[in-house]
Order: C-alpha cells, then sequence, then structure tokens
C-alpha cells in the first residue's frame, strides 16, 4: 500500500474541534513565519485580514445562466457553457454543472476558478464525513457546510452563487441556493446569473409539480435558450442534469445553433 | 528600466498621453511582458509553440526569450504574461514533481499535473500569479491532452488553446480550423501532426503581422510518445 506522504504544511496547524481539512500551502512562503494563525491551516495572508489593494491587471469569468427546480420526477439542473472575461469568450465548452457526489450536483455561477475549487473542496469534506459518520450528509446539511466554509471569506472578492441540488437518504429531492455573500436559502425554484431573470419569466410560466421527465427537460432547455438569445454573456451550449432516488444522469449537450432547436420555439 | 506604473493601463497596452491633471502613480507588483503561446492535442501527438519575444511597454527586452518549460518526457507547460511569475511558477512546479518522484516513484501524469497547477494558482487567490498557463502533453492513453488555465487556477481540458497578447486573434482561427465552427459542408478529418504542425506556423505568422508583443522567433516543442522535439522558425523582428 502507498505510504501518505506528510507536507511540511501540516506540522504547521494545530489541532481544532471544528475539522475543516487542510489547504495546501505554497512551499515558497513557508520560508517566513505564518502572521496570523487561522484554524484553517491557509498560507499567510489568505484571506487577507485587510481589503485588497493591489489592482488586477486582468478580469476573471463572470456572467451566466443557470436553473434549477424540482418536479414530481426529480430535480433538474440547467446552465449555459458560455465562460466570458470581460468581452471575450474565454471558454465556450465550460462546464458550469459539477457533481459533487453521485446523488448531489451543484450548479456554479460567479467566477469560474472559484466556483470549481469550492466544489472540490466540498466534495472532500463530503466524503470525509461519509467516512467518518457512515452515512452521506444531507443537502441541507452540504448547503449549511458551503456556506459556513465561504463566510471567512465574506468582503472579499470571492464570488460564488451555487445551487445544490441532490437526493436526500433515498426519500426526497431538495435544492438550496448557497452565495458567498452569505445568503442559504431552501426552495423549488432557483435561476442565477446574469441571465436569470430572463430564464425565471419562463419558468414562471411552464414550472408545475406534475411535469413528465421529457417535458421537463425541454422546459429547463427552452428557459436556458431564452436567456442566452438575449443576454450577451450567456450562450453556447446548454447542459442539463438529472438527478432521482438512483443518482444524477446527464442529457446529451445541445447546441443552440442546431435549426432544430431553433423549429421548436418557432412552434410554441 | 521602466517601472510598472498606472501609465500601461489594466491590461499592460500604453494608455493614451494626455494631460488631465495631477495624476497620482502607484507602484504595481505586476508588469505585462506579452508573448503568446498556443498548444494543439492530436490522436497520439501534442504541440505547445510559444513566440520569443519579451517586451515591456515601448521596449523589448529579450528577443529569445522562450515560453515554453519542459515539465517531464510526455509534458509541457507555455507560460505567458508577467515574466517574473512565470519564471517563478515553473521552479514551484519542477520542485513539486521532483517530490511526487521521489515519494511516489513515478512521474506526474499530465491530468495530475493540471489538477496540481490549479491547486498552486488557487493558494494565491488573492495575490494572483499574472500567468496564462497552457499544459500541452499526451495522457495516460497515449491521446494528446491540452489543459488551458485562467490566472487564478481555473482549467479545463481543450483540443486546442491560445493564450497570451494574441490569444483573442488566433482562438477564433483554430475555432475555424481545427474545431471546423461555424463550418458547413465540410468532412471532420482528424487532424495530422503534418498539418498540425504547418496550421500552427501560419498561425503565429500571422500574429506577428498583427500584435505588436509577438514575433521575432517561434520555438514549437512536440510531444509524441518518442520523446520531445524542438524546432524554431523564425518571424518578423519588427
Amino acid at each position: 500500500c502507498r505510504e501518505r506522504r506528510e507536507l511540511p504544511c501540516r506540522s504547521s496547524s494545530f489541532e481544532t474541534p471544528i475539522k475543516y481539512g487542510r489547504f495546501y500551502c505554497n512551499f515558497i512562503i513557508l520560508s517566513q513565519p505564518c502572521p496570523i494563525q487561522f484554524v484553517l491551516s491557509f498560507p499567510p495572508g489568505f484571506p487577507p485580514s485587510c481589503s485588497p489593494s493591489v489592482p488586477l491587471p486582468f478580469t476573471m469569468s463572470h456572467g451566466t445562466t443557470t436553473l434549477a427546480f424540482i418536479f414530481q420526477g426529480g430535480v433538474i439542473a440547467a446552465a449555459d457553457t458560455r465562460s466570458s472575461c470581460n468581452g471575450l469568450v474565454a471558454c465556450p465548452a465550460s462546464q458550469k454543472i459539477l457533481p459533487v457526489h453521485s446523488h448531489l450536483v451543484g450548479t456554479t455561477s460567479g467566477t469560474s476558478a472559484d466556483c470549481a475549487l469550492w466544489k472540490r473542496i466540498l466534495a472532500r469534506e463530503l466524503r470525509l464525513y461519509q467516512l467518518r459518520h457512515g452515512r452521506r450528509l444531507s443537502t441541507a446539511g452540504a448547503a449549511k457546510l458551503l456556506a459556513h466554509m465561504l463566510h471567512p471569506f465574506k468582503g472579499t472578492e470571492l464570488c460564488v452563487a451555487a445551487t445544490l441540488c441532490g437526493w436526500d437518504g433515498g426519500e426526497r429531492p431538495s435544492l438550496y441556493y448557497v452565495c458567498s455573500d452569505g445568503t442559504r436559502l431552501q426552495g423549488e425554484l432557483f435561476s442565477v446569473g446574469s441571465g436569470s431573470p430572463y430564464a425565471y419569466s419562463v419558468l414562471d410560466g411552464g414550472v408545475r409539480w406534475g411535469l413528465t421527465v421529457e417535458e421537463a427537460t425541454s422546459l429547463a432547455r427552452q428557459a436556458v435558450y431564452r436567456a442566452t438569445h438575449r443576454d450577451a454573456y450567456s450562450g453556447n451550449c446548454v447542459d442539463v442534469y438529472h438527478i432521482t432516488s438512483k443518482g444524477w444522469a446527464r442529457r446529451d449537450r445541445e447546441d443552440q445553433l442546431q435549426p432544430r432547436f431553433q423549429k421548436s420555439w418557432e412552434a410554441v | 528600466i521602466m517601472f510598472a506604473t498606472q501609465v500601461h493601463g489594466d491590461n499592460g497596452k500604453m494608455k493614451e498621453y494626455h494631460y488631465t491633471g495631477p495624476v497620482e502613480h502607484r507602484f504595481s507588483p505586476y508588469s505585462f511582458n506579452g508573448g503568446t503561446v498556443l498548444a494543439v492535442a492530436g490522436e497520439d501527438f501534442a504541440i505547445v509553440a510559444s513566440d520569443t519575444r519579451l517586451s515591456e511597454g515601448y521596449s523589448i527586452h529579450s528577443r529569445d526569450s522562450p515560453k515554453c518549460y519542459k515539465l517531464t518526457d510526455t509534458t509541457v507547460i507555455g507560460c505567458s504574461g508577467f515574466h517574473g511569475d512565470c519564471l517563478t511558477l515553473t521552479k514551484i512546479i519542477d520542485a513539486r514533481l521532483k517530490m511526487y518522484k521521489h515519494s511516489n516513484n513515478k512521474s506526474m501524469t499530465s491530468g495530475a499535473i493540471a489538477a496540481m497547477l490549479s491547486t498552486i494558482l488557487y493558494g494565491r487567490r488573492f495575490f494572483p500569479y499574472y500567468v496564462y498557463n497552457i499544459i500541452g502533453g499526451l495522457d495516460e492513453e497515449g491521446r494528446g491532452a491540452v489543459y488551458s488555465f485562467d490566472p487564478v487556477g481555473s482549467y479545463q481540458r481543450d483540443t486546442y488553446k491560445a493564450g497570451g497578447s494574441a490569444s483573442a486573434m488566433l482562438q477564433p482561427l483554430l475555432d475555424n480550423q481545427i474545431g471546423f465552427k461555424n463550418m458547413e459542408g465540410v468532412q471532420h478529418l482528424p487532424l495530422s501532426q503534418e498539418k498540425a504542425l504547418q496550421l500552427v506556423k501560419d498561425v503565429f505568422i500571422s500574429a506577428a503581422e498583427r500584435d505588436v508583443y509577438t514575433g521575432d522567433a517561434l520555438r514549437i516543442c512536440i510531444v509524441t510518445k518518442d520523446g520531445i522535439k524542438e524546432e524554431n522558425v523564425p518571424l518578423r523582428k519588427d
């Protein structure tokens, strides 16, 4: 079996009742003494104790349309795939819906690096919880955990707005919205991002409890399509995930330019 | 030596010189040294190419400063942006590769290097490395892989990606020629190594025409299962 590698940063942290897990330190910085002793062993200066004063010469990716809603067949989560960076499309095929574990999926909005890394941290913490306690943490618990992990960074430029869509303990679907400014809400329908007003208008007109899976999927696709039509920062393809008691299933990515897509809108 | 001040503006390009009243010049720890990097992945090869011009503002510091760095026998990284951060970042990556080799007795795979680089970059989320990275190499199955990053660690695997000062000019051309985007009735042929190489050379010649920070020479690293081969091609020097 493989040996556990001891990283130098583990010895510099101390025990705490709140075991959030470790953050890998930057090895160049370790040579200096750690000025701020956090319970989470982040590298010094992370998060900064004063407001950030270094103006960044680049902008980070923002702007998106994501949505999620609950219906009789489970939870549907949908998002566009455009990552923009101050007017340039940095990536037309990014993944904004990230699976956290087999029964939990998170949609991401905000800075893509923040969302990707914090989802990874959340997945690690949920797995550790599962190993320590022998059962999977509920969606409500995962939402609380994420909100509490993001709290030390409130006021910094971290920007994460995620909806956690999951199936709890074989019983029922649940949907939580978590934001890096501290918001944590439970609901049955959420849309996040710059294109969310347009998606809301389509969803409010069509979402009912009794939708079939096909109707719900096509409604989600239509909502994202409308938003990408009107919002400059949303576009390219649509990703749809469907979460049931058996776990999450991903639908094929559909390109917005396909004529079949536009025809289905004309028929409505 | 020019200090990096507000005169350079946010993206490194010089702002217009009009007298608008007294201006406070703040020291900026960042500077923009230009350069373009490109990576293309094929069936069994990967190509990482970069120009070799190192500039700052209106001056050229060096005409022979390539931005491709060899990491392992199957992986090459291209870093453009602020040269100081590029050097430090490659030193950190080399150190972490050595540590991994010593404790796990094998070299890091391209995917593992990409994941590690993401956490290294995010570790400096509030004072980032001003580097646009693109990793090109072979994955565990011997297929070409390209991983593109933003300065704070968001990454994903692509087939092709351009980064750096001329990226906005090169990326649409690659989308059309390699991704066959917005073309109708065209056969999607897989990319051969010779065709990819010729495309990379043509694309950089075009970039050197229109981007002032790109030029002088082109360094191409071709990664195959037989190792890494390097090729130098001259570009416009003006």
